[in-house]
């Protein structure tokens, strides 16, 4: 019994992904997110609804994180150091390094500049980070004795994981946030066909089939190539994480592939500190640079330096990323102000701009914007959009259904419509349920869970010595005891299971009486019968022993002359307990009587 | 260099004696040795236990066994064998079993009936795979004889019910190996079990073991290779393996899916929960297109390559591998390359400054899409995106394949390859300019498309570069802007890599004969000329006025309405082009020019008639040479060869036969010229300094016949009986010279010796080729052979001398192609005046990069030398990976040679050169020879004629500045 409930957190939503499983009595808490969109109580999910008394280190066995995203991460210290929490966090080693410095990024916007209180501090993410254990992909980690996780390589950003969480023979694979077609510093997500119980994935492009990357790589670097070649600047907001270093090595081959010369350069502070992981978890990257770092590590760019406040009035061509991404402050804003003015110059927007910034205003075709302090800036500079996301499409979700087999499906982290439709289509593809829970909302899945149940070698040799070579596909019928014993199954002989319980064996016979119309003497009958029984029982030993008997394998047959009536004979059949089978099939096949004798 | 040449030579011929007293040796050795068997059974007899014997058998089993010791050995391991109570024992006894019926020569039959029978008490399953491993070994050896192979597959089949996946493993595998292919056996029904071996394996596609299903699904696809007609029924099972939880049976089903299609292509097949039906080539390309997207990237490359030799699939699927239907929010969106698509043809040019370009339109019906088919949907899209470049590679070479065949397809795919020009890895974006080249006959580019493909041509690697220009110069083009843009990112990319510009100027050349049409508007523009004023006129030295000119004359070539727009100095241009770069410019009738080779365009094929014919003429010539005086024989000579070597410079088609013939001849003149020196006449002691000369020729057509053996690509064996006969009456010469010069008779003992082996081994090589050499020298003295063998040295000397003098000169047969090999440092220049300085005691390393043409073999041949002023030499062995292959005969090598040297007072200069080494074993004219006439008893092949190595430079020295400075302390 698999058994699924959400805490306020990514049913039919994105933002705020937490999930709590109970699989089989253990209780898993997936990833720890909070919502961007709220700056009250709301951004953090409700922990009050796990256990309403009680700790949640008793209730909970381990919580486990996807990513570093803070949609995935970002209540984390408050989770574990402000409700409470001591029990283990698993992530894996690049999560574990970066996700600090993006909590702490988090925590020093919220309350060194917005001034908020009752946050978590610099120390509480220490000490919750404390409590994290890191994994490797593909490690198997015993969380207590019958919990058992597995990191899976998810693609999405560095260090993203797949986890499936087994408790026995059911499992649980969560993908958190994943994408299946590799990009220029990653691989694609891969899962072996471990045919979990339930796959829970998340389901953000669920309507959308996305074009070739190549396509959107192309007009990108066409778009930066014409605009330097013409001697002007472009600017490229970005987030600190993720997508900034995807283009950033798109822009650093491109420029070693055609020898261009104009200056790369990339805002310091958060990048500067991440590209330095980048650097270390080669092993998380796609194949290329994995394949190439032995001459070069990729993430050191050569061509791509820190950028000065001062370069931006420099005269010439350059490229600039700045964060933030959607040019609602700092950096990328400032430049933006200084280089708006030109023709020649471009901005490239690699991705989503909330309504109300400045990003947003100007893709959406705005010519003149205006500024605090009434000043009016007029963009003459070009403006483009592309987008680059690193999320599975409605294709790629399928694709990691396909490879996985799981026996059922929720879809999390994504728009009720949209889910609606891919349900369907999982539904109508792979003849699997599919479920998409609301926020709060409890799913349960019931499983068939098979139970593995040891047995002795002895008994097994003897089994299939007597019957047919063992067949994967067919079940196949022993005899044997079973012993429920400890919390543990396990099938003996009956003998051995005999000497172990200490009892004496007993002897179980059937007997039964036939009576036949047979005029003859009794031992013409007992002939008759025999060769009626060995045309029929080929395959089995028939046996006529010379005290009048007759018997098959083990099942013993005598007849004797009715006591009254000297033309019926009575036929007595006997066999053993452990002869039920063929016994009740003889009596059977006598009862219809003998055939017409032929002597 | 000559010197250096010769004493090489002799080198090698000294160091191939000794070798051969090794030899024989080592045979005497062998035949002293006690029989193997023998000293096998003692030491197994000695063993006291299984370990030991391990060890004697491990021991037994690093040397050969000869022939005819197999048998016995055989017998004593099996005696060992039913004696050992050891598994581990046995199962070496029976590895060993195999390796001995490997044996050359031996014929295993008589160890069959044994080797079945110790099947039969064995219960270690490891010996038992072992020894039917064994068996298969045997089976294979006797594949001729049916009943010994029905007995082996019964006992496979017997086998079969093992528990152990290995011995069912090695079942399927002998089974696969030697089952029956024929009808024919499977009459005479010796058992139900040979009977119908297709049945017998196709049960075990569903055994517990993945190896075994494996096994089973290789066998079946070992039987197709034998030659088995499959049966269609095993289609169904294979279709089920696909689903398999192990790659290598995933892998090993696609592969026999892909069997199936090619096999049945045109039966039908229902599809599942439908009531329709497909061809079967379809239905399986169908499923292979799924398996692109498998979990394995093992699976995957194997499917993507099978994709691409399935041509018989209809065209619809086809089409629907390149298709993936985008949407958005579940409206249908276009893809990028629709849209560039409209956007050219609605006549617009560059796309999207707007958000929202790439809007979705249209609703889609949710219950049409389908997002996982099992169709061919979008498999290329997944292939060529794939994460690894193997399977993206695999994917590029199979629509290479398909477009080959299909017009269409090329057509559509052509978006997607143009797409794999940015690919992050090299490799795949090569493979993908070269596909696009093998297909460009069946596409042409549209403009956006275009404008791509010349992007990549500011790629630094040159491969790309070049590879980019190979495909411009077959590409269709559609437009005449298409034209300009090309030209104009050619010649930034002359501006920006000065090195392609000979690849570039190639490039327009046939850009320009292939367009000419739409480069006509463009002439004035190109050319800058205005209706009214004279403009300036450009410097003729500039490359990128060089290659708007090859343009522009070669597209002249067709379109004679051209040369009407070209002002003045074009003209004189042109004719100084023609002269300068004549491969690049072809002749043009311009009017009022009739001189520059005016009957030249309607007929160029007869053109080169002449030349040949002059060719043959100039060789008829001096075969008759016979009849002439000394003085006439050597003006004849001189005047054909002067003739010859000017003929090689002016047509390039005939260079390889002028230059060959015209060495030949050189060799004859200087052979003749050697006969007639005076010193032949003077007593011995008086001319020990005239000499010079003749032993001089001696060597030099010693060294010229080694050129024209080695060096020309195309040389048949008729020519090689020649060349070597020139070389035996070199040696000749140099015997007689070192005779006459050299007082005392010891040292002419041996040189006569060695000289009447060589004349020996040239018999026994060329003897089906003697007939043809009538009254030659050769031919003369193996007449007086047998005098000569019996004769003292100075008799020898004379009779040489005298053949020498009287035999006639041999006509040298002209093959039908004839190239000669040849080599140009493209790299260093030589022109650097900047020394390359580096620290004395370290390396620096030199680019070099050279075109080879017409070298067979270039990675086993082909060496660097580097000469030190101080007179040191250094060869450097190129890696194998450091040639490139651009086109037949042509080789590229660019590698990178580390230079060393103590210190220098003054920058100085050394010379870089390449060298064609050559063995004469690797010489395959003569090894042909030597197969055809003495295949039988290889061991006696003349040993002289096995090691002569050498080298020939073959490319003009390219002198680099260097200066090595002392390290500073």
């Amino acid at each position: 019994l698999v058994c699924v409930c959400l805490c306020p957190g990514a049913g039919q939503d994105v933002g705020r992904s937490c999930i709590l499983v109970s699989i089989a009595g253990k209780n898993v808490m997936l990833d720890c997110g909070m919502h961007m969109g709220y700056n009250d109580d709301r951004r953090f999910p409700d922990f009050s609804y796990i256990t309403q008394n009680g700790r949640l280190t008793d209730f909970l066995d381990c919580v486990i994180i996807s990513h570093f995203h803070l949609d995935h991460c970002g209540a984390l210290p408050y989770f574990s150091e402000m409700v409470g929490y001591d029990g283990p966090i698993y992530m894996t080693h690049p999560t574990k390094a970066i996700c600090p410095i993006l909590l702490e990024d988090y925590r020093k916007i919220t309350v060194d500049k917005k001034g908020e209180i009752n946050f978590f501090t610099s120390q509480m993410i220490k000490d919750c980070m404390k409590k994290v254990v890191a994994v490797h992909l593909h490690q198997t980690v015993q969380v207590d004795e019958e919990l058992e996780i597995k990191a899976y390589y998810a693609g999405h950003v560095l260090g993203a994981a797949m986890f499936q969480i087994k408790v026995g023979c059911e499992s649980v694979v969560y993908t958190g946030d994943y994408n299946m077609t590799p990009d220029r510093h990653l691989g694609a997500a891969w899962i072996d066909k471990c045919r979990p119980d339930l796959l829970i994935s998340e389901s953000t492009y669920a309507t959308t089939i996305r074009d070739s990357k190549r396509c959107r790589e192309r007009d990108f670097l066409k778009k930066v190539h014409e605009t330097v070649e013409r001697g002007g600047k472009v600017l490229i907001p970005v987030f600190a994480l993720g997508r900034a270093q995807e283009l950033c090595i798109l822009l650093e081959t491109f420029w070693e592939r055609m020898n261009l010369k104009a200056p790369i350069y990339f805002s310091t502070g958060l990048t500067e500190k991440a590209n330095h992981y980048y650097k270390l978890f080669i092993t998380w990257t796609n194949q290329k640079i994995r394949k190439t770092f032995v001459q070069r590590n990729m993430f050191e760019f050569k061509h791509i330096k820190a950028f000065d406040r001062a370069f931006a009035d420099n005269p010439g061509p350059m490229v600039v990323f700045a964060t933030p991404g959607m040019l609602h402050a700092g950096q990328s804003l400032q430049i933006f102000k200084k280089w708006a003015g030109n023709e020649k110059n471009m901005v490239i927007m690699p991705g989503y701009c909330v309504q109300g910034t400045v990003g947003h205003k100007i893709l959406s075709g705005q010519r003149k914007l205006e500024m605090e302090g009434r000043q009016i800036l007029e963009v003459k500079m070009q403006v483009e959009y592309m987008s680059f996301s690193a999320h599975a499409d409605a294709k790629g979700i399928m694709q990691l259904i396909r490879q996985a087999e799981p026996r059922n499906v929720l879809l999390v982290h994504g728009e009720a419509k949209k889910m609606e439709f891919l349900k369907q289509k999982i539904e109508q593809e792979f003849h699997v349920n599919c479920y998409m829970p609301a926020n709060g909302e409890t799913t349960t899945i019931f499983t068939n869970p098979s139970i593995p149940v040891d047995i002795s070698l002895g008994l097994l040799k003897r089994e299939t010595a007597i019957g047919l070579l063992p067949d994967v596909k067919k079940p196949q019928l022993m005899h044997g005891t079973l012993i429920m014993k400890d919390n543990s199954f396990r099938l003996v002989s009956p003998e051995q299971a005999l000497k172990e319980l200490g009892l004496a064996e007993h002897q179980l016979r059937f007997t039964c009486r036939l009576h036949i119309q047979d005029p003859r003497k009794e031992h013409e009958t007992v002939l008759r019968v025999y060769n009626h029984l060995k045309g029929v029982l080929k395959d089995y030993s028939v046996q006529h022993l010379p005290d009048g008997s007759i018997t098959v394998e083990s099942i013993l047959i005598q007849a004797t002359a009715h006591s009254e009536d000297q033309g019926t004979k009575v036929l007595l059949v006997s066999w053993t307990y452990q002869d039920e089978e063929l016994g009740s099939y003889l009596t059977s096949l006598l009862k219809k009587g003998l055939p017409p004798s032929t002597s | 260099m000559a010197a250096h040449l010769k004493k090489r030579v002799y080198e090698e011929f000294t160091k191939v004696v000794q070798q051969q007293h090794e030899d024989l040796s080592s045979k005497k050795l062998r035949l002293t040795k006690p029989s193997k068997s023998a000293a096998l059974h003692v030491d197994l007899c000695k063993a006291t236990s299984p370990a030991d014997a391990l060890q004697y058998l491990l021991q037994f089993a690093r040397k050969p066994v000869e022939v005819e010791s197999v048998e016995g050995v055989v017998r004593i391991l099996l005696e060992h064998y039913y004696k050992e109570n050891d598994a581990s024992v046995r199962l070496k006894i029976a590895s060993l079993l195999g390796l001995l019926s490997k044996t050359a020569g031996f014929s295993p039959d008589c160890i069959v009936d044994d080797a079945i029978n110790t099947l039969q008490n064995e219960k270690s399953h490891q010996v038992l795979a072992q020894l039917l491993d064994t068996l298969l070994v045997i089976g294979t050896k006797l594949t001729e004889n049916p009943s010994v192979r029905m007995r082996l597959v019964e006992v496979a089949c017997k086998h079969l019910t093992d528990s152990s996946h290995g011995v069912r493993n090695k079942c399927l595998q002998l089974i696969g190996c030697l089952g029956p292919v024929e009808k024919g056996v499977a009459k005479e029904g010796e058992s139900q079990a040979a009977k119908d071996v297709q049945k017998i394996i196709g049960d075990h596609f569903n055994d517990q073991d993945p190896r075994v299903r494996t096994a089973a699904i290789k066998a079946m696809l070992q039987l197709h290779e034998r030659g088995l007609k499959l049966q269609q029924a095993i289609y169904g099972q294979a279709c089920k393996l696909l689903a398999d939880d192990y790659e290598q049976v995933r892998s090993a089903a696609v592969q026999l899916i892909w069997v199936l299609s090619q096999l049945y292509p045109e039966s039908i097949v229902p599809i599942p929960s439908s009531n329709e039906e497909i061809r079967l080539v379809d239905d399986a390309f169908g499923k292979i297109c799924h398996m692109v997207s498998d979990g394995s990237w093992v699976v995957r490359v194997q499917a993507a390559k099978l994709l691409g030799s399935m041509q018989q699939v209809s065209s619809h699927f086809l089409e629907q591998t390149l298709d993936k239907k985008l949407m958005s929010d579940l409206r249908r969106k276009r893809t990028a390359h629709e849209r560039a698509k409209e956007l050219y043809s609605s006549g617009e040019f560059s796309s999207g400054r707007k958000w929202g370009d790439d809007a979705p339109k249209e609703e889609i019906d949710t219950g049409a899409v389908n997002l996982i088919e099992s169709g061919a949907c979008g498999a290329f899209v997944h292939g060529l995106e794939d994460e690894m470049y193997e399977v993206r590679i695999a994917a590029v070479e199979a629509l290479c394949m398909l477009a080959q065949s299909s017009p269409a397809f090329a057509e559509k795919c052509l978006d997607f390859l143009v797409d794999m020009f940015n690919d992050e890895i090299e490799e795949v974006r090569l493979q993908s300019i070269h596909t696009m080249r093998k297909i460009s006959n069946n596409i042409t580019l549209r403009e956006d498309q275009l404008d791509t493909v010349l992007a990549v041509l500011e790629d630094s690697s040159r491969d790309i570069r070049e590879a980019l220009h190979e495909l411009l110069c077959c590409t269709n083009v559609s437009t005449k802007e298409g034209i300009h843009l090309a030209l104009v990112e050619l010649l930034k990319n002359l501006t920006k890599y000065p090195t392609d510009r000979e690849s570039i100027w190639k490039c327009l050349k046939f850009l320009g004969s292939r367009h000419p049409t739409l480069v006509l508007p463009l002439v004035p523009e190109l050319l800058s000329t205005h209706p009214f004023f004279d403009t300036p006129e450009p410097d003729m030295d500039d490359p990128a006025y060089i290659a708007v000119l090859v343009l522009i004359f070669n597209a002249a070539k067709s379109c004679p309405t051209m040369p009407a727009l070209f002002s003045d100095h074009t003209f004189r241009h042109y004719a100084y082009l023609r002269d300068s770069l004549s491969h690049l410019v072809p002749p043009l009738r311009l009017p009022g020019r009739k001189l520059v080779s005016s009957p030249v365009s309607p007929s160029i094929t007869p053109h080169e008639d002449p030349s040949q014919q002059f060719l043959h003429q100039s060789l008829e010539r001096v075969y008759n040479l016979q009849h002439l005086d000394p003085q006439g024989i050597q003006e004849l000579l001189e005047f054909t060869i002067r003739d010859l070597q000017r003929l090689g410079e002016l047509q390039s088609e005939l260079a390889g036969m002028a230059d060959f013939t015209a060495t030949y001849l050189q060799c004859q003149l200087l052979l003749i010229k050697a006969l007639q020196e005076k010193l032949w006449n003077v007593a011995a002691p008086l001319y020990l300094k005239q000499n010079a000369l003749a032993s001089a020729a001696a060597k030099q057509i010693l060294e010229e016949t080694y050129k024209m053996e080695f060096m020309y690509s195309g040389v048949e064996s008729r020519q090689v009986v020649i060349i070597h006969h020139m070389r035996l009456q070199a040696k000749a010469l140099q015997l007689i010279v070192t005779a006459r010069t050299t007082r005392g008779v010891e040292p002419l003992f041996g040189m006569c010796e060695k000289f009447l082996q060589e004349v020996d081994s040239f018999q026994r090589c060329f003897i089906s080729e003697l007939p043809h050499m009538q009254g030659s020298f050769v031919d003369k003295l193996l007449d007086l052979m047998p005098r000569l063998v019996t004769s003292k040295p100075s008799e020898v000397v004379k009779i040489l001398q005298t053949t020498l003098r009287q035999s006639t000169f041999l006509h040298l047969p002209l093959p039908e192609q004839l190239h000669r090999a040849t080599a140009n440092i493209i790299e260093p220049t030589g022109e650097s005046d900047n020394p390359l300085r580096f620290t004395s005691g370290l390396v620096v390393a030199l680019d070099v990069d050279a075109t080879l043409e017409h070298v067979q073999d270039p990675q086993g041949t082909v060496k660097v030398q580097v000469l030190y002023p101080d007179g040191q030499a250094q060869i450097i062995h190129p890696k194998p990976a450091d040639f490139r292959n651009p086109g037949p005969g042509r080789h590229r090598l660019i590698t990178q040679v580390y230079l060393s040297h103590t210190a220098w007072t003054e920058p100085c200069q050394i010379e870089v050169r390449l060298l064609l080494a050559y063995n004469s074993n690797r010489s395959k004219a003569s090894a042909k020879i030597l197969k055809s006439t003495w295949s039988e008893s290889l061991e006696t092949l003349p040993q002289s004629e096995s090691g002569i190595e050498g080298t020939i430079p073959f490319s003009k020295p390219v002198k680099v500045y260097i200066m090595p400075k002392p390290a500073r302390r």
